[in-house]
């Protein structure tokens, strides 16, 4: 038998014939198709029992009630709750999006200790021993040197259980130092101290129940302050109800108003004047607020029997026609504006609250809250008002004799000196107050943040960088790697809002008095511990008096012991309301005469005179040079953009228009006008330079902005947190700069001249 | 040309050339061995090469448990309130008779050591796993159709012991889902075959229509 060629041939033939007739390539194909689906890293959504649980979103102080939608133990939506009386089924997108921040790589996985430069991000993990082990150590050997007045702490908030730890940490330890992060409370709290002689109330208003909301800037429909709160307000807005927006940009809230008044920025507290001087004049006024429970409207006679010029007097010089030359509007607006809202069945004047930026300009917060006592809404149903903190249960501070003489000590940020002594607390002030300062003599030598991040947060953020950098110990309590924790020399992370308790004191801005709790719904992912457990920790370690004042076994009970009886309730309903009804009239204020105090008699004044005292309207100082072709830059608020303490989550940045940020562009808005001047176009490359820094954008043109001003977006531009946050667009802080009130140390500067020029 | 067709011709048949070839039958012997070992390895060597025995991580006896609950398959295998079917029991369900041992059995005792005092899932094979694409809803066929159980899967409700699962090594699925039988013809072994078409058959034959892609690829 001869084999040659073709018998292989055939042989092959043979094969190819049968293998076409068995089952081996049809299946192969099939299967193959069905492998590719189940790559290993083709995300998978997960199967098992659905559930709904209900909390309280932390992402922002906004306070929202969220039910969170869970298959297994996996989160897989949040929505708002609408049982829950803040936001009624409203929720901003920070708060949809935090599921990102839950399971996204922004996370601290653990105890972290920093190996590489401040701000580079390079950290090693320790355990949880060694970490509290190092910062009660550091804090030890400050406090035995006679140095526990350098040890401060920067905190979101003040109100809530976490801060209250905080604070109390500070008074056993001895230092008097928590300074909360600049916000619309610090205008609205000394507005309150001086008008109605309350230290440390809650100013909130009353929207829902308003029929004519009178907003001086307030970017109520784009995101700031208590957005679920607002969102839902506006939704169940009807005819009968008006909004009318002042702002100099046509911002969503601006476009969404029945009414916008473009005054130059800056000008509101003028515009504020003119209105009570219509009011005032047509007889508009609640008469019987003004004439029982108001003081320092006429002019008023003191005990030496000098006369004082009252209120009434003071804004008799409003004149509409001056007023709408300081205004930029027209004095038939003005007149017509201020009819409107002393006539609405339930107006009420807002300010300062919701602006992206803190700018708290005193005299405008109190011809606001003048104007809200004028038509005598002060506590009333959608009025402006005034209510106490939750109260909490807990025993006195143990203070030894480092403690006393520590807190005897002035405060670093110098809020309470001579200098500013109706401040609570300054952050603005503090970054220049530390680079003035030697090394050796620094009024910070160890920081504790806690729920802020002030080095992306704080205007003129380079100086605020190179202050915090001079600081020897920092430590921080973030969940995420922001730009303060990359700054840390100890991180100890905190749980994500979802994984762990914690109180939601009220709302700031919100006229509500809701305390709300929020709940875990998952299990820690990482080995992350609640701030307030560790706050314990750190203190029990640091034995004496300090652990004496901490006798908890944990932050869960302090928070049983704290609320009390209202922790029942919490933890059943979700909520608590802390009052029932505003406080009446008559006693309501705590001022010297006991009534509302149109003239401010405890006013603190460089000067004595009336004009000092009362709130008449003061131009403000723009910093930067003034020059020729030049803009002034101001930041704004985006419903899209998260520009808190917590930065823009992947899932909001894809919803960023094209004209806002294109690839890691950022677009600067200016008038076509404007353009026109400085020779540019849509879409060119510019470079804008303040006397803080400069940054190069891209130019989107907008009829919607006064021509003059630039703005851009608050909130991006950041270098931390993870790839998918950092590098998009610019922070605007790093651009601005503050100006100090000369008497109360707050930021003033409503924007900063700057250069914008072709690239 | 000639010359040479005559040289041919000349030379004795009896006389084989050495240049001469395989034979006819020689080819089609080669051709055979070929045909032949590409359909015996596709039909009987290929399936033991794609499909790998999984042992169960208990041998669940359905039978025994069908005598002691009240409510058939729908006491373990139930609807949730959302509609959603609860497919196998979590250990927390097991857990609810299991909390402790119930009677002398050697794998309720693996049960309770393994998994129980654990605290860990039990890996059950799932025979009727489809993949991720396919959006599958119990409550229409179920409820809607009233359907029984066995119709889809079968008679392992009155099973003693669990019939063999073999895996997939390709896809990871269950080998009853395109069916033990390789060539899919003849009745199925335990349980309807799940392959898409089988489903579109059921449906054609049921409903008169095969309905819509985006009824199950969502």
């Amino acid at each position: 038998m001869k084999i040659d060629r073709r018998c292989f041939l055939s042989l092959a033939g043979g094969l190819v014939a049968g293998h076409l007739l068995s089952p081996v390539p049809w299946k192969v194909t099939d299967d193959l198709s069905i492998w590719t689906q189940n790559w290993p890293w083709t995300p998978v959504p997960e199967t098992g029992p659905v559930a709904w649980k209900e909390t309280v979103c932390t992402m922002c102080p906004g306070g929202c009630g969220i039910k969170v939608r869970m298959i297994k133990d996996r989160v897989i939506k949040i929505e708002g709750s609408e049982d829950y009386p803040i936001n009624r089924g409203s929720l901003c997108p920070l708060g949809y999006s935090s599921i990102q921040y839950l399971y996204g790589p922004s996370r601290v996985t653990s105890p972290m200790k920093r190996t590489g430069e401040r701000g580079s991000g390079k950290f090693e993990p320790v355990s949880w021993d060694e970490a509290i082990s190092e910062v009660s150590g550091k804090l030890d050997a400050l406090r035995k040197n006679g140095q526990s007045h350098t040890v401060a702490c920067i905190s979101g908030s003040d109100k809530g259980t976490v801060p209250l730890l905080f604070k109390r940490f500070l008074e056993a330890y001895g230092s008097p130092n928590f300074i909360r992060t600049p916000s619309g409370q610090d205008a609205h709290e000394t507005a309150a101290y001086l008008a109605q002689g309350h230290s440390d109330k809650n100013v909130g208003f009353d929207l829902e129940n308003a029929t004519f909301i009178l907003s001086f800037g307030c970017g109520l429909l784009d995101g700031g302050g208590a957005p679920g709160y607002q969102f839902s307000t506006y939704s169940r807005f009807d005819r009968r109800h008006t909004l009318v927006q002042v702002e100099p940009r046509l911002s969503n809230t601006a476009a969404k108003a029945k009414k916008w008044l473009a005054a130059k920025p800056g000008t509101e507290g003028a515009l504020a004047l003119g209105l009570a001087r219509v009011i005032i004049e047509n007889g508009l006024y609640n008469r019987n607020f003004i004439e029982n429970h108001s003081f320092g409207f006429e002019d008023w006679t003191d005990d030496n029997g000098a006369i004082h010029m009252g209120f009434k007097r003071m804004v008799s010089e409003y004149t509409p026609s001056r007023v709408a030359g300081i205004t930029g509007l027209e004095a038939r607006q003005i007149e017509s504006l201020a009819r409107d809202f002393a006539r609405a069945q339930k107006p009420v004047a807002v300010c300062g609250y919701n602006e992206c930026r803190a700018v708290a300009d005193i005299d405008k917060t109190l011809a606001v809250h003048a104007l809200n006592a004028l038509v005598g809404n002060i506590n009333q149903s959608g009025g402006m008002i005034v209510f106490p903190d939750p109260e909490y249960t807990v025993s006195p501070v143990e203070k030894d004799r480092i403690a006393s003489t520590g807190l005897t000590k002035p405060r670093a940020d110098m809020a309470g000196t001579d200098k500013y002594p109706q401040s609570r607390y300054l952050l603005n002030l503090l970054p220049d107050i530390l680079m003035s300062a030697k090394e050796s003599d620094l009024p910070v030598q160890a920081l504790l943040v806690t729920g802020a991040n002030p080095v992306y947060t704080l205007e003129d953020s380079t100086t605020a960088q190179a202050a915090f950098a001079k600081i020897p110990f920092i430590v921080s309590f973030s969940s995420f790697m922001d730009e303060t924790a990359q700054y840390a020399d100890i991180i100890l992370p905190d749980h994500h809002f979802l994984e762990g308790y914690r109180d939601v004191p009220p709302p700031e801005g919100v006229g509500k008095p809701i305390t709300g709790l929020s709940k875990p719904v998952v299990s820690p992912r990482y080995d992350t511990r609640n701030t307030g457990d560790t706050i314990i920790d750190i203190a029990r370690k640091m034995g004496g008096s300090i652990s004496n004042s901490f006798p908890w076994d944990g932050y869960e009970a302090f928070l049983k012991e704290a609320l009390k009886d209202q922790y029942r309730d919490l933890s059943r309903n979700g909520y608590v309301e802390n009052v029932e009804k505003p406080a009446a009239l008559d006693v309501a204020f705590a001022t010297d005469s006991g009534k509302y105090e149109f003239y401010p008699t405890r006013r603190h004044t460089t000067g004595n005179g009336d004009e000092a005292k009362l709130p008449g309207f003061k131009e403000t100082d723009v910093p930067g040079k003034e020059t020729s072709g030049g803009v002034i830059l101001i930041a704004y608020k985006s419903p899209r953009i998260a520009s808190g303490a917590v930065a823009n989550p992947p899932f909001m940045t894809k919803t960023i228009d094209a004209d806002m940020l294109k690839k890691e562009k950022l677009f600067i808005q200016i008038n076509p006008e404007t353009a026109g001047k400085l020779n540019l176009k849509q879409g060119d490359e510019a470079v804008i330079e303040t006397s803080a820094g400069k940054a190069s954008v891209k130019v989107d043109l907008y009829d919607g902005i006064m021509p003059g001003l630039a703005a851009m977006p608050a909130g991006l531009g950041h270098t931390a947190y993870s790839r998918y946050i950092a590098g998009k667009g610019v922070n605007v802080n790093a651009l601005l700069q503050p100006v100090a009130d000369p008497t109360y140390g707050i930021n003033k500067a409503w924007g900063i001249r700057a250069q914008l020029k072709k690239a | 040309m000639s010359t040479q067709t005559d040289n041919t011709s000349n030379t004795p048949s009896n006389d084989p050339s050495p240049k001469k070839g395989a034979t006819g039958w020689v080819i089609l012997a080669f051709f055979i061995i070929g045909f032949g070992f590409s359909l015996l390895s596709g039909w009987v060597g290929f399936p033991k090469l794609l499909y790998k025995e999984v042992p169960h991580p208990i041998d669940f006896n359905h039978a025994l448990h069908m005598d002691l609950v009240y409510d058939g398959c729908d006491s373990c295998h139930y609807f949730r309130k959302d509609g959603s079917f609860s497919g196998s029991p979590t250990l927390d369900e097991c857990r609810d008779c299991h909390g402790f041992v119930m009677g002398i059995n050697e794998n309720e005792e693996k049960f309770a050591e393994e998994y129980v005092l654990e605290d860990k899932e039990v890996p059950w094979n799932n025979y009727a796993k489809q993949p991720d694409c396919v959006y599958f809803s119990h409550a229409p066929h179920v409820k809607g159709a009233e359907m029984d159980c066995a119709t889809c899967h079968g008679d392992i409700g009155e099973s003693e012991s669990l019939r063999p699962y073999q895996e997939n090594r390709l896809t990871g699925y269950s080998r009853d889902i395109w069916g033990w039988n390789m060539s899919r013809l003849g009745e199925p072994e335990y349980a309807p075959r799940m392959k898409m078409m089988d489903c579109v058959n059921c449906h054609v034959e049921q409903t008169d229509s095969k309905g819509n892609c985006f009824q199950c690829h969502k």
